[in-house]
């Protein structure tokens, strides 16, 4: 049993702001309530006191890769959710483009034993589209659903024709499931490693233009429009997609995207050479960084993710041009948002928190609120909190991250997955 | 002026005050390049590493020339004969060389940025000889240096650069040399080759994709090579790049009479240039290559911890047999 005293509850879902306190009980939400009188609480029962906090549910992280099975020396399950945990997310998806790719239920199986042997927080996988992420024969997707994922991807890159595409989404939709679609056009990608534009000419760096991303976002729309499938589009890095989206929105097609901390922090005029600014989708310019801060305040925009994608050193500490794509992201991410969207005012809290809660929940047709009965996933943060975050004390394997040393306002406090605190901010 | 970078990555960090001070030092090693014995011993016991991880002969041998003369000794690596090609990665390899004791390190890598990579790693200097499609620095100042030669001024001149400006890491370091001295730039090269950010990387750059257009007027015409291993894109076929952008006398005779003609080389006779054109008196081809050494002389001198000369006169007083 936990109490949560003194804390403001945002919960969007609901439409609540409040000053509340919320009593857990087991693995689930007991009460929520102004005031909840300790001597009425079982003996026994732990208190936080959240005084000055928020009191959000708990963050959902859509997208990242955990490494595990295969290239272990870059993450774990284990590390990997210590390090979401203390970004305060209580629940990630796992790309599939591991090693064996997550395009079995025994693979599904796998990585859902690790988790739940070191796990620090909830471990949603989701499974590859096709067989391999190859792009040729449909994965069993039904089989892995069966053993527990959450979604179809071969992210990492787009599933690879319309034709499967089409087969992927029909598919998809008789067993419930979303299809997340990495859209980039591979030849005008080929050999690209940043944004094309003045910076890329300047830096003589391969460019990829954002027609690269825009083009395959408007074929996986009309896929979408051809078989109703549910179709989100990930890490979206580009004002013409998101227009694309916004489209496919108004005519109620069930699209729906996310937005990283990276995207919508930085621009291609921050590419220096240092593979801490390589990832893919790639920085993008300026004018699309503020489309996609208009596009998280308006709502066209359902969810923050961070593709948290981490590195060894040894396989990012080489020339720009030879440096794998990814960046890592759980511990800076809550961070980087209050910046970009409350404290420069271009949304309220409750935004906030809806892009990490209800947003990405209703993605994966799930629900995300602090109500009685619901499961007791908190995540409890400051809006005011002054830190600075130092890549050598993340609790990732990897450090591949342009944000290091980076000072923040605003910081996850304490994390609490299934009623059990599993991490809090020690000073 | 004083000399106040430790390396030389590239020109567009340079200021107009340290090129016209690099400039001046280069010329009191020209006047040694003239004499019959082109040996110093000022830089006897010190030593330079040229890794280069992309093939070159010219610069290479320049870079060894330019050694030579100053009484350095220089220790090759070469892509084909490296240990990269054993799976080493980068740092590895420099973390070696660096072991053995160099003064400076000389790189030429088809990574842009590798330089500065190795610079941020390394404790000695780094000389940029070349990286990917950035740039090509002592390029630019040895192509500034000829410029100057021959007309006696670099500042606010009309300099058109024709080809492959994309891939050109020399048409980046000398739009970023020449830009400082008020020079007005056009680029001209077929479209796919001729990005229009290009415009926005220095001032006074403009774009122009005819040919005849680009060069009126034009006081230094620089014709780069057509770098057909680095295109990416479908290629131009050959026969649609002569037909527009060959430099033939016809054209050249469209820039001002006194036009000095350039080209970085190695030149392909009858694509990008007319032999015609490039055994004019109007082209400065072979003063640019012995420019090159001078120009490497001064950087290797410099950045091993020379004094600068005093104007006109060689560092390092006499000849060394």
């Amino acid at each position: 049993m936990l109490l949560i005293q003194n804390g403001r509850v945002v919960d969007p879902a609901r439409s609540f702001d409040g000053v509340a306190d919320v009593l857990l009980e087991g693995e689930r939400i007991a009460r929520v309530a102004p005031k909840i009188d300790p001597s009425l609480v079982a003996s026994g029962a732990d208190r936080f006191d959240a005084s000055g906090l928020i009191v959000a549910p708990g963050f959902i992280d859509l997208h990242c890769h955990l490494r595990e099975p295969g290239n272990e020396p870059a993450e774990t399950i284990e590390t990997g959710t210590r390090a979401a945990a203390r970004g305060g997310f209580t629940a990630v998806c796992c790309m599939p483009n591991t090693h064996p790719v997550n395009d079995n239920a025994s693979v599904t199986r796998f990585i859902l034993d690790r988790a739940a042997a070191t796990a620090a927080v909830r471990v949603w996988p989701i499974g590859a589209a096709s067989r391999g992420s190859a792009g040729e024969s449909l994965a069993e997707i039904a089989a892995m659903k069966d053993a527990g994922i959450v979604a179809v991807t071969d992210d990492g890159k787009p599933i690879a024709t319309a034709k499967l595409l089409r087969h992927v989404m029909e598919y998809a939709r008789s067993l419930d499931l979303p299809v997340i679609e990495h859209s980039e056009d591979a030849s005008l990608f080929a050999g690209a490693v940043m944004r094309e534009g003045p910076a890329s000419v300047r830096l003589g760096l391969h460019g990829m233009p954002a027609a690269t991303e825009a083009i395959c976002v408007a074929r996986d729309v009309q896929i979408c429009m051809l078989t109703r499938a549910r179709l989100h589009v990930a890490h979206m890095s580009a004002r013409e997609s998101l227009e694309l989206v916004r489209e496919a929105k108004r005519r109620g097609l069930p699209v729906t995207c996310e937005v990283t901390p990276h995207h919508f922090t930085l621009t291609d005029e921050d590419v220096v050479y240092d593979s801490r600014y390589k990832m893919n989708p790639p920085l993008a310019s300026r004018e699309d960084r503020e489309a996609l801060l208009a596009g998280l305040a308006d709502g066209s925009v359902d969810a923050i993710a961070t593709d948290h994608a981490p590195h060894t050193q040894a396989s990012k500490e080489v020339e720009f041009d030879r440096a794998p794509f990814g960046v890592t992201g759980f511990e800076t991410a809550l961070g980087l948002a209050l910046e970009a969207l409350v404290h420069s005012g271009r949304a309220p809290l409750a935004r906030l928190v809806e892009l990490f809660t209800a947003g990405p929940a209703r993605v994966l047709g799930k629900k995300r609120l602090i109500a009685e009965g619901e499961p007791a996933d908190l995540t409890l943060f400051s809006t005011e909190h002054r830190w600075t975050f130092r890549a050598a004390e993340s609790a990732s394997k990897s450090r591949n991250t342009p944000f290091d040393g980076r000072s923040f306002r605003g910081a996850p406090m304490a994390t609490i997955v299934a009623g059990r605190l599993v991490w809090r901010r020690e000073k | 002026m004083s000399f106040s970078f430790r390396h030389l990555l590239g020109t567009e960090a340079l200021s107009r005050g340290e090129i016209t001070f690099l400039l001046d030092q280069s010329r009191a090693f020209q006047a040694i390049q003239k004499q019959p014995l082109k040996k110093l011993a000022t830089l006897r016991g010190k030593s330079a590493v040229l890794a280069f991880f992309e093939t070159s002969t010219r610069t290479r041998i320049s870079f060894t020339t330019a050694a030579a003369r100053l009484g350095a000794d220089t220790m090759n690596l070469q892509a084909e004969s490296s240990s990269t090609q054993k799976g080493e990665s980068l740092v590895d390899t420099v973390r070696t060389l660096e072991a053995m004791k160099p003064d400076v390190i000389v790189i030429r890598h088809a990574a842009s940025g590798a330089p500065h990579f190795v610079a941020e790693r390394l404790g000695i200097p780094v000389i940029n000889a070349g990286d990917g499609l950035h740039e090509h620095p002592t390029q630019g100042l040895l192509d500034a240096l000829t410029i100057s030669d021959r007309l006696g001024r670099l500042d606010g001149l009309d300099v058109t650069i024709v080809g492959d400006i994309r891939h050109s890491r020399v048409a980046r370091s000398n739009i970023h040399v020449l830009s400082k001295f008020g020079c007005r730039i056009t680029l001209c090269g077929p479209a796919m080759w001729l990005p229009q950010e290009m415009a926005c990387i220095a001032p006074n750059v403009r774009l122009e994709s005819r040919l005849e257009e680009a060069l009126r007027g034009a006081s230094v015409v620089m014709v780069l090579r057509v770098q057909t291993e680095r295109l990416q894109e479908p290629a131009l076929p050959p026969d649609e790049y002569i037909r527009l952008y060959q430099m033939t006398p016809a054209r050249l005779a469209l820039a001002r009479p006194d036009a000095v003609l350039m080209h970085p080389g190695p030149m392909i006779r009858g694509l990008e240039i007319d032999p015609a054109v490039a055994d004019s008196p109007q082209s400065s081809v072979l003063e640019q290559v012995t420019n090159g050494v001078a120009v490497r002389m001064a950087l290797l001198y410099l950045l091993t911890g020379g004094a600068p000369a005093a104007a006109g006169a060689a560092p390092g007083g006499t000849p060394a047999g």
